[in-house]
């Protein structure tokens, strides 16, 4: 009879207002998370000739064009570091970040036959896809590494910095991610707009520039609220020295915390109907 | 005892399919949002639900109690709301009204393959799977080998399972699901797959579960299978709990209940549902030898089944035919209206109108009992435009059948006629008899 104990309680009741977040049972799933974003890796270079080889083509390819265009012909200033190394170390963050966002924003929808057929916390399904953001950026990290000693850019302790700063950039693409992936349950036009966020998203962000390209003011403060103004400064300065971030970054993490705590609770309310409406 | 399911007055309701796109577009909400700003955090809440959408009830004031290690079955027609139920039950949806309360972790066997991914391995596949369905990487682990033998796939155990026939994915499938070992397990008519030696392999395996004491809800379409597998059923018509009683009780219930059509079952084009198009089915019937249509036959004589249809644009490749199956779901037989390879090549299309298939059986060949028919019209490989596996039920009568001046029961589906000779090796007087007639 101590068995009798141990067996959860499930109520089935009709969703109702807005709900506790539970998070007990996303911990509970912890190995469904490990294994969804196992399963988002493996997948996603099969049957690929180059296969994961891409996660590293893909930074540095770009990396190349934007050294071409903004570095050579734009004349970008680069805060007197090489242009490709500077960019890179602004594209390492950002494309952390935009895959996270990308693929956590339609992943709802992506695993909609999951969602009609099984109970699991539906918020499994966005976390593991941003975990499997991951592999890529340590990938693409060992070629910051490589084009570090190759400029001959050497590592300061300040690179324990970017654990916090990485960690920044993923909890921002969840805050936004999980609102979004909820909303495309309804609506698919989230859909089609994710790509062009993501690239406006960019162009606001010290990606291919320098951010003491902004002008000193009110604009500053508003650039100061992207958080990823914030974290590509941040691994820059980690990473190669320079400006540390600005003070703003404190408030866009507030901004980012209030995204995600109100995400969590729309994302915990609407999961109750995922599989009416996917 | 334990109560280990326990649910009142559970409703469920959803808005028709075709509603959702036209309403739910961000423009209509943005629309909608500068109208009247202020309601838009609360719809954005709710999902925008529309008054005017059409809604139905799948499931109504549904109040039933299942106690703990009992097996109940839930018989119902398609669309009668089982599906919905477990669906319910295991937490994949929620009700729109009632409450229910749950003892104990419940696995689903809803759909065998769920999340199966085809360019993953047999071998990742089951962790995969099984951590879907629930379960511990370590009790994955421990049940590995067991999973793989009873799928029969050792040898393709390193392949990505888009190789697999869909024979050895369905096993695979169902060998994980049947591997869960939760307190409360929801299974949805898995049984239906695989060859005939699987499928009973798949049986033992439901009636071991049964027996180690869990609690068990069973959906089947396979009446032998309920009644084999559970004590209690429940039967679900049109959303509602129609009765909860013995198997052999409920299983009557069941068959008799709307399924006697007076040997003519005729759909409303309301009732025919939208993936149907262009078929549209009029009408099923049994007919006697003199073109009566009747609810009773005679063995003797031969049967028509005929199927009345309209075409709402024209189709290549349509085949119309029937399934007959015994009252217990056991098949019979499967016949499509271009089985022949001449009616094959002569309606390689039919253009849109109205038509009648018929289908003879002939004389002597199905023997006294009850019998169903179900309905499918497909396009092999491309589309089943409809399908109902319970269209029709009509009787048999063995009258003049041969034997029946013996007064017992015969086994078996059929009952055909036999010629006999017995030829009479070295008996006293070596007359040859020849069959009569």
């Amino acid at each position: 009879m101590t068995a009798e104990t141990e067996v959860p309680v499930v109520y089935l009741r009709p969703p109702k207002g807005w709900s506790a977040l539970n998070l007990r049972d996303l911990w509970f799933y912890r190995e469904l998370i490990y294994f969804m974003t196992w399963r988002d890796i493996k997948v996603r270079y099969k049957q690929a000739v180059l296969g994961i080889s891409w996660a590293i083509l893909q930074p540095l390819l770009t990396m190349v064009i934007f050294s071409i265009i903004f570095g050579n012909l734009a004349k970008l200033p680069s805060e007197g570091l090489a242009y490709p190394l500077f960019s890179f170390a602004g594209l390492l963050p950002w494309d952390l970040f935009a895959m996270a966002l990308q693929r956590s924003s339609t992943s709802l929808v992506s695993n909609a036959n999951l969602l009609t057929k099984v109970y699991f916390p539906r918020l499994v399904i966005p976390f593991s896809s941003i975990l499997a953001a991951l592999v890529d950026f340590a990938l693409a990290f060992l070629v910051m590494l490589g084009l570090m000693v190759y400029y001959k850019v050497w590592l300061t302790w300040n690179i324990l910095w970017l654990v916090p700063l990485a960690l920044l950039a993923m909890v921002t693409a969840m805050s936004v991610g999980i609102w979004l992936s909820a909303l495309n349950v309804q609506y698919r036009d989230v859909q089609q707009m994710v790509p062009f966020l993501i690239n406006a998203w960019m162009y606001a962000s010290p990606v291919a520039y320098s951010a003491g390209l902004i002008p000193q003011g009110k604009w500053q403060i508003i650039y100061g609220l992207n958080p990823m103004a914030g974290v590509i400064q941040g691994f820059r300065w980690a990473l190669l020295g320079g400006n540390p971030p600005d003070k703003l970054l404190i408030i866009s993490i507030v901004v980012v915390i209030v995204l995600l705590v109100s995400g969590l609770f729309y994302f915990r309310r609407m999961e109750r109907t995922f599989a009416d409406t996917v | 005892m334990t109560i280990a399911v326990r649910v009142e007055n559970l409703g469920k309701k959803y808005r028709l399919g075709t509603q959702l796109r036209t309403y739910n577009t961000l423009r209509d909400a943005i629309a909608r949002t500068v109208s009247n700003p202020g309601g838009w955090f609360r719809r954005l809440g709710k999902g925008l639900r529309d008054p005017s959408a059409n809604t139905i009830w799948a499931l109504r004031n549904i109040s039933f109690e299942v106690e703990q290690g009992q097996v109940l079955g839930v018989i119902g027609k398609n669309g009668a709301g089982k599906s919905t139920l477990l669906k319910i039950l295991s937490r994949v949806t929620e009700p729109t009204e009632g409450s229910g309360e749950i003892r104990g972790r419940v696995g689903s066997l809803l759909e065998v393959g769920t999340g199966f991914h085809p360019e993953l391995t047999g071998r990742e596949n089951i962790y995969l799977n099984g951590a879907i369905l629930g379960m511990k990487r370590a009790e994955i682990a421990r049940k590995f080998d067991e999973i793989v033998e009873f799928a029969e796939i050792s040898r393709f155990i390193d392949t990505p399972v888009k190789r697999y026939s869909s024979g050895m994915y369905l096993r695979l499938a169902f060998a994980v699901a049947a591997h869960l070992e939760p307190e409360i397990l929801v299974v949805d008519e898995v049984l239906a797959v695989g060859d005939a030696e699987f499928q009973r392999k798949c049986l033992g395996k439901m009636s071991d579960v049964a027996q180690q004491g869990r609690t068990v809800l069973f959906v089947s379409h396979n009446m032998s299978a309920i009644l084999r597998l559970t004590q209690e059923a429940i039967v679900i018509d049109k959303g509602q709990l129609a009765l909860r009683a013995p198997t052999a009780k409920a299983v009557d219930y069941y068959l008799s209940q709307g399924l006697s059509q007076q040997g003519e079952r005729t759909w409303d084009p309301s009732e025919v549902p939208a993936s149907a198009w262009p078929f549209c089915p009029v009408a099923i019937r049994a007919r006697s030898s003199n073109g009566k249509v009747t609810d009773i036959l005679r063995s003797v004589e031969p049967i028509t089944l005929e199927v009345e249809y309209r075409l709402l644009a024209p189709l290549t490749g349509l085949r119309v035919g029937i399934y007959l199956s015994t009252t217990r779901g056991e098949p019979i037989f499967t016949s499509f209206d271009t089985d022949d390879p001449s009616m094959y090549e002569r309606y390689t299309s039919r253009p849109a109108g109205h038509y009648i298939s018929r289908g003879v059986i002939p004389p002597d060949y199905l023997n006294e009992g009850r019998y169903v028919v179900g309905l499918n019209a497909s396009s092999f490989n491309i589309k089943r435009y409809f399908q109902d596996e319970q269209s029709l039920t009509f009787s048999v009568d063995a009258a003049g059948a041969p034997g029946m001046q013996w007064p017992e029961a015969r086994l078996g589906v059929v009952r055909p006629h036999l010629a006999w000779y017995i030829d009479a090796v070295g008996a006293s007087q070596p007359d040859r008899l020849a069959p009569v007639g």
